[in-house]
């Protein structure tokens, strides 16, 4: 197999990547459901009509999106800078932590301060985590990837002695803290549905994310030590600033992740507060070039993937879980399609 | 504080150490392998989950351990192929070729096992491995007990160390496969096959990963539970770098691991009344803190994460 350079492609074909990516993932996936023994025209039917044919299941995706996009930015904002964020899972429970504690210990202040503090403790929690790695890796040279998953496993533990100590609710032997104060939860948007603010603020968080990355300096910086860090702190920008920089914003995303979780879906801290959001947040990252409207947009893909599984695994009885490889397959499926993008493939005996 | 001072307590607690090192042992000389051919295997995670979930299934079909082991090293190999066509071959970013195998396999694992076995309220278990006491030296007092009466897989792992330190350092396909890691340019004009090379130790690292998930579902435990590796994959990967690309080292690295994570169930099953999550917490937080003190001198194979293509020297 040779694999040499081509010449760059139009930009149209660029923007066609990511569809191309989707639509192969979607028919491989017919291998699992043939597995499991699904029938196929039934399988995706009930998976696209699970997740969007009703205005519920429409919003419900919407819903499980938001999370996504918050990990999704959160990853792509870091993978840009070649900070190796492998940590959105854990600074997303640091978020949720931080946001239940504010919730639950609400201050009699209006709504909307109350609100700004929540959020504002999730994106802090997220963010110092983040923060963590991103100061060993510039201090220290530890291993990004190695220090951001095992402080996922730090944080998820943490979490556990949180919730069966001093976050626990009172009476109660579940892991499972007591209820967030109603003036702390995200309201509800529209009636008959789930939709809340959290949703719009991803939507913001896509805005602010494109703004940052390409209309300030700092964006720009990010960008620079990304490509090549040896360049650009010959360009006289101070690297370790940046990836801290970078990783608090990253870590901050990924932490609101997990304040929507708590004051607008379970309104509980849970040790199931997030069943790997962060890390999907990868493929999903991945999936949209690291662009933050790229982002949203994968995002919603695979919530369609997640929500639309639970339908099809009532309907025709193939596992949940076939969720989960789906968004291994598209991960796998996008690199694929993003290498011949830039190079040319050509399989020669030798 | 008397209890802990026992005889029976260290015994127990030396068993318990070599128990918990061994999966992680399995993974930190399967990733040195890739490693120093080159190529950085974040697939290990999701390798040995599925190695864990392929030997627990397959000895439950059949019934037997040591095909369930082999079954494990097998679907080790598989995946790790496929990790090959992706970073080496087709030359893809190893870290998220890596993470694209261990999130594919994590669920791969999930969704295979939940199709056989369905949703049961109590999940099926095996007749694990059984401790095999080696004759006279088991009879030594404390280390005895906790080294030489074991399962046989832990004298594997054990074994495996040196033999995987003389592959590299003392046979030409070491010499090929660390020359492939530090400089594929010039291994290639000597004429070895560098991707092949890195393919080889990529599938005989994927082996062990996988035997070192199913000494989990098979000897540790006797089921399989979804999230039975635990990030061991991800430990083992630090191992590696608090190794410093050394299998003695690298061992030492995970018999720590594995000390910390049996003191923490011993002095949890003492009722020490410190909540046992901050326990669990203390393997992973010392993990960190080693990297610190050694990834300022850590010394990486020059050539790890680069893809090679003739074409594109220097």
């Amino acid at each position: 197999m040779i694999v040499s350079k081509r010449a760059p492609l139009p930009g149209w074909i660029q923007l066609l990547v990511p569809v191309g990516a989707v639509l192969a993932t979607l028919v491989l996936s017919a291998i699992p459901i043939l597995i499991a023994g699904g029938d196929l025209w039934l399988s995706y039917v009930s998976l696209f009509r699970g997740a969007l044919g009703t205005r519920y299941n429409f919003l419900e995706t919407c819903v499980k999106a938001a999370p996504l996009t918050f990990t999704g930015l959160a990853v792509a904002f870091a993978f840009r800078a070649k900070f190796w964020n492998i940590g959105a899972e854990g600074q997303l429970l640091a978020g949720a932590i931080a946001a239940a504690w504010v919730g639950i210990y609400a201050p009699p202040l209006p709504k909307a301060v109350v609100l700004l503090l929540v959020c504002a403790a999730g994106f802090l929690a997220g963010g110092a985590w983040a923060t963590i790695p991103a100061l060993l890796k510039t201090k220290y040279r530890v291993d990004d990837v190695v220090t951001t998953l095992l402080l996922n496993y730090v944080m998820w533990h943490l979490m556990g002695y949180l919730l069966f100590g001093p976050l626990q609710m009172p009476g109660s032997s579940w892991p499972r803290s007591p209820a967030v104060a109603e003036i702390a939860r995200f309201p509800v948007l529209l009636i008959r549905s789930r939709f809340h603010l959290g949703i719009v603020l991803a939507l913001v968080a896509v805005l602010v994310v494109w703004f940052v990355n390409s209309k300030t300096v700092f964006g720009y910086q990010s960008r620079a030590v990304g490509v090549n860090p040896r360049a650009a702190a010959f360009g006289g920008i101070d690297v370790n600033a940046v990836v801290m920089k970078t990783a608090l914003l990253s870590g901050g995303l990924a932490g609101l992740a997990g304040v929507g979780e708590v004051v607008a879906i379970h309104f509980h801290l849970l040790m199931d507060i997030s069943p790997g959001f962060g890390y999907s947040g990868i493929v999903i990252a991945m999936l949209g070039r690291l662009h933050p409207v790229g982002t949203v947009l994968s995002a919603f893909f695979f919530s369609v993937i997640i929500v639309g599984a639970q339908s099809m695994s009532r309907l025709t009885g193939v596992p949940t879980y076939i969720a989960e490889v789906i968004q291994g397959m598209a991960l796998i499926v996008m690199l694929i399609a993003l290498l011949l993008t830039e190079y040319r493939v050509k399989a020669v005996r030798d | 504080m008397e209890q802990v001072m026992t005889t029976a307590f260290v015994t127990g607690l030396l068993a318990a150490m070599m128990r918990m090192a061994t999966p992680i042992i399995f993974g930190t000389l399967g990733e040195i392998l890739c490693e120093r051919a080159g190529v950085l295997n974040l697939g290990i995670e999701g390798i040995m989950l599925m190695g864990a979930m392929t030997g627990f299934l397959t000895t439950l079909t059949t019934g037997s351990l040591w095909l369930g082991v082999a079954a494990a090293a097998l679907v080790g190999v598989l995946l790790s192929l496929f990790m090959a066509f992706l970073a080496v071959y087709l030359g893809l970013s190893q870290h998220v070729s890596g993470l694209g195998i261990t999130l594919f396999s994590t669920g791969l694992a999930m969704f295979i096992y939940r199709l056989a076995v369905g949703s049961p309220v109590n999940p099926p278990t095996v007749r694990p491995f059984t401790q095999t006491a080696i004759p006279f030296l088991s009879g030594i007092p404390i280390l005895g007990t906790a080294l030489f009466n074991q399962y046989v897989l832990v004298y594997i792992a054990l074994l495996l160390v040196p033999l995987v330190w003389i592959l590299l350092y003392r046979t030409s396909w070491g010499l090929a496969i660390r020359t492939v890691g530090e400089n594929p340019f010039a291994a290639d004009t000597v004429g070895i096959d560098v991707n092949l090379t890195r393919t080889l130790c990529l599938a005989a690292g994927g082996a062990l990963m996988g035997v070192g998930g199913a000494f989990l579902t098979l000897a540790h435990q006797n089921m399989f539970l979804i999230d039975v590796v635990g990030g061991r994959g991800w430990i083992a990967v630090a191992m590696v770098i608090f190794g410093n690309w050394d299998p003695a080292k690298g061992m030492a690295g995970a018999m720590i691991f594995g000390f910390l994570d049996a003191l923490q169930l011993r002095l949890q099953g003492l009722g020490f009344n410190i909540p046992f999550h901050l326990f669990l917490i203390i393997p992973y937080l010392m993990t960190v803190v080693a990297l610190v003190g050694v990834s300022r001198r850590a010394a990486a194979p020059a050539g790890l994460l680069k893809p090679y293509r003739r074409e594109e020297k220097g």
